[in-house]
């Protein structure tokens, strides 16, 4: 049929979360997120849970080691800490992502930016991503000793030959964007709170918009499965969990 | 950045060889400096720590890092908890560079490291898994088991945002030494791993060194 679309250009859902603000959701094997840094300059904080098993969750240092790198884009698996890939980085126009700088906590907002209360600011007070991640969290029955490093997606810290971290706030056009497809059922914590490095003088409160859509098939030339040896073990290991499942 | 100690050895309260594959775990009260020495070079003791009176409150790679601006820990480094709490400054370290991105061997990411068929070999998290087991008196599980620092390891990040894990910068004899900030649990592995190169695939003892 010349007019049938691919189911991956059907979008099940979209909406936004303004900036300084916190989410969470389920996520099947099969779904692709994509999220759009709207006008620039956006941070999303970022964690992931087994929703079957808690105690399985992203794990950043084996995400790095597994593919010898320190930044994340594209062709790049973001892995649990039980071996498993939750969901690769299929396409991705901001370039690098950071993994390793945590969040901004509420000391660190109220040194940076100033304290803005709910009482006085309503919705325009300065949340962090460290408190964010806690409620979320929370609602799964977990606490504070099951926060891990974090994503930071769309924000990009280098580092010198000397270890210094460099964090790039070289402006950056609106619009873009990173998708996400899920190889097996994740529980996606989130929130869209500045970057703890970001030297930006007011609060930077930044919208993230988001749409969710069918993933095409795992093509065998796969990007993210082909990056490496490692990541064609990873998606085996995650086949293998889900064997007998559609 | 090198920097010997004056602590002898003779001095210390208490001392420990932990052989490779297995694990230590034990309170460092505040105000006690713990030594790890590498016995015979280019070993990891992959190391945690914890408030000892409220074992929710751990050393935090990412707040380590972001508050020092340096993904390298050295002499000087005061690592951090997730509270945001000083819990340790390096005091002394001849080695110059230890790793806290790396994070520790594990049989699963062994499989993807190396093969699916080497998923029943020996790793760090197997063995502070046991120690939470065997130590009941500590009230931890594997949520506690969080990003640890690799002594002795060398994994340099490039300015392209490359990992690469070198041939260690540690030797026979070289150590690292910590001043307790608080009451700390201190878990460390004694890395087993047989399928890096980063020990010529041979794990070694290393000795646990206390002084008051």
């Amino acid at each position: 049929m010349n007019d049938a679309i691919s189911m991956s250009d059907a979008i099940h859902y979209q909406s936004r979360l303004p900036g300084g603000s916190h989410w969470s959701m389920v996520l099947k094997k099969g779904l692709t997120l994509r999220l759009i840094d709207d006008e620039g300059g956006a941070n999303v904080g970022m964690l992931f849970y087994n929703p079957a098993n808690l105690l399985e969750r992203y794990n950043a240092p084996d995400t790095l080691k597994c593919q010898h790198t320190f930044k994340l884009t594209q062709g790049n698996c973001l892995y649990s800490d039980m071996g498993r890939v939750f969901c690769s980085i299929t396409e991705d126009t901001a370039g690098w992502h950071d993994t390793v700088c945590g969040n901004a906590t509420q000391k660190i907002v109220a040194q940076k930016w100033g304290e803005r209360n709910y009482q006085q600011y309503r919705n325009d007070w300065q949340l962090n991503g460290y408190d964010s991640f806690l409620v979320e969290v929370a609602k799964y029955g977990m606490g504070k000793r099951d926060l891990a490093a974090n994503l930071n997606l769309f924000s990009k810290v280098a580092v010198d030959a000397g270890g210094a971290l460099m964090f790039d706030h070289s402006p950056v056009s609106a619009g873009r964007f990173v998708d996400l497809r899920f190889e097996m059922d994740t529980l996606v914590v989130l929130h869209t709170c500045p970057h703890p490095l970001n030297p930006a003088t007011e609060y930077p409160r930044k919208a993230v918009s988001f749409q969710i859509r069918a993933s095409d098939p795992v093509a065998d030339d796969d990007l993210c499965r082909n990056h490496c040896a490692e990541n064609q073990r990873g998606f085996q290991n995650t086949k293998l969990y889900t064997l007998g499942r559609a | 950045m090198i920097k010997d100690s004056a602590l002898h050895p003779d001095h210390a309260v208490y001392r420990e060889v932990v052989n490779a594959g297995d694990y230590y775990m034990r309170p460092l009260l505040q105000g006690q400096t713990l030594r790890i020495l590498d016995l015979e070079g280019n070993q990891a003791a992959d190391t945690l720590f914890y408030n000892a009176h409220d074992t929710s409150e751990r050393y935090s790679a990412i707040d380590t890092i972001r508050e020092q601006g340096n993904v390298y820990l050295t002499a000087g480094t005061v690592l951090v908890s997730n509270e945001g709490n000083p819990m340790l400054e390096i005091v002394a370290d001849t080695c110059g560079r230890h790793d806290t991105l790396g994070g520790a061997c594990a049989t699963e990411s062994n499989t993807v490291r190396y093969a699916l068929e080497k998923r029943c070999m020996h790793a760090c998290r197997d063995s502070w898994l046991l120690a939470v087991a065997e130590h009941e008196e500590f009230g931890m599980s594997k949520r506690d088991i969080t990003h640890n620092i690799n002594f002795f390891m060398n994994v340099p990040v490039t300015p392209e945002g490359g990992l690469t894990f070198a041939d260690g910068i540690s030797d026979a004899g070289k150590y690292v030494e910590l001043a307790a900030r608080m009451d700390v649990i201190v878990l460390i592995s004694n890395c087993p791993q047989l399928n890096n190169p980063c020990n010529a695939y041979h794990p070694t003892p290393i000795e646990v060194l206390i002084w008051d």
